[in-house]
């Protein structure tokens, strides 16, 4: 099986720290996108952690300009703090390997050779860890992976 | 049998009616209703079942839109098979053409009469792996046959649709 730690390397772009906000704003938006008919998620803010923190310069990457922000409280969402999930596709005798194989390279973008590389790790060993990362994202490629009737689930890596 | 492709769609001529009416169960064969083994198989659990909130909150929202999904293939694949149906003589062999849109909706729906079929008589790995298994003596075997035949189906529409 590939370690975890390869999988977040490949699947995971690194996030500058002055990302931070962003990040949160990213994990916050899936939540309509990930979800499809489920209603908003009940506050993701009232969920969050907050810190005090020293007055930072902020570069705003969409108009160019900088600014200096009072000292704030940072926001750190459920999501950041419950970094990483996985998701884990299972062993299954029936669905055929060509299929498994097209699904992956239609769910994660993988090319062929990688979506057979997985596909042969779920058929020798019982179970291939495809992707990780945040949970909203996780999420969502497992709901996929269901409608593409795979089974995968999601595991909060320990 | 024969099996071609065109442009915008797959045909399969020469149908026997032994192989029209497999094609005829796709959709009947694909419900779990009444099968607890086949519905924990097409809904399967998402996490570890002490991720409690996940798994409901699973059950609730995303399940009822993969059930709309399934359904939503299967419905498709219904109504490519009326083509089997018109009227000729009954024993004559047919012809179906696949349209090359609905060929993500047969793959959903053979996937899940493949499941349904295996679930329902609990094939083992090998029993599954026997693709040359003859002659059909029962139930059993015919069941069996009937996973293969709808494998080597999936087979040929996945060389069309690729990635």
């Amino acid at each position: 099986m590939i370690p975890a730690e390869r999988i977040i390397l490949e699947s995971a772009s690194p996030i500058p720290p002055t990302a931070r906000h962003s990040l949160f704003e990213l994990a916050a938006s899936y939540v309509s996108v990930s979800t499809m008919s489920r209603e908003p998620r009940r506050g993701i803010g009232c969920r969050a952690q907050s810190k005090e923190t020293e007055g930072t310069t902020l570069i705003l990457e969409q108009t160019g300009s900088v600014t200096t922000a009072e000292p704030t409280k940072e926001t750190r969402s459920e999501e950041d703090l419950d970094l990483p999930w996985q998701v884990v596709v299972h062993n299954d005798p029936v669905n055929l390997m060509s299929y498994v194989t097209m699904v992956f390279q239609r769910v994660f973008g993988y090319p062929r050779e990688k979506a057979e590389r997985h596909m042969l790790e779920v058929h020798h060993k019982g179970r291939s860890v495809l992707w990780a990362g945040m949970r909203e994202p996780a999420e969502l490629y497992v709901q996929q992976l269901h409608g593409y009737l795979l089974l995968a689930t999601l595991e909060k890596i320990s | 049998m024969e099996i071609s492709r065109h442009n915008d769609h797959i045909e399969i001529s020469e149908l026997d009616p032994f192989l029209a009416e497999l094609l005829r169960q796709i959709p009947a064969s694909a419900s779990p209703d009444g099968v607890p083994a086949a519905e924990q198989r097409l809904f399967s659990s998402p996490a570890n079942r002490k991720e409690t909130e996940l798994c409901a909150e699973w059950k609730a929202y995303v399940e009822p839109e993969l059930r709309r999904l399934f359904q939503s293939a299967t419905e498709t694949v219904a109504a490519d098979l009326e083509q089997l149906n018109r009227n000729e003589k009954s024993l004559a062999n047919r012809t179906l053409r696949i349209p090359a849109k609905h060929a993500d909706a047969w793959l959903s729906a053979l996937n899940q009469a493949r499941l349904v079929i295996a679930a329902k008589n609990n094939f083992t790995e090998s029993e599954l792996s026997d693709h040359f298994r003859s002659p059909i003596g029962s139930r059993r075997d015919l069941s069996l046959f009937q996973i293969n035949f709808y494998g080597f189906l999936q087979e040929f529409i996945l060389r069309d649709v690729g990635a």
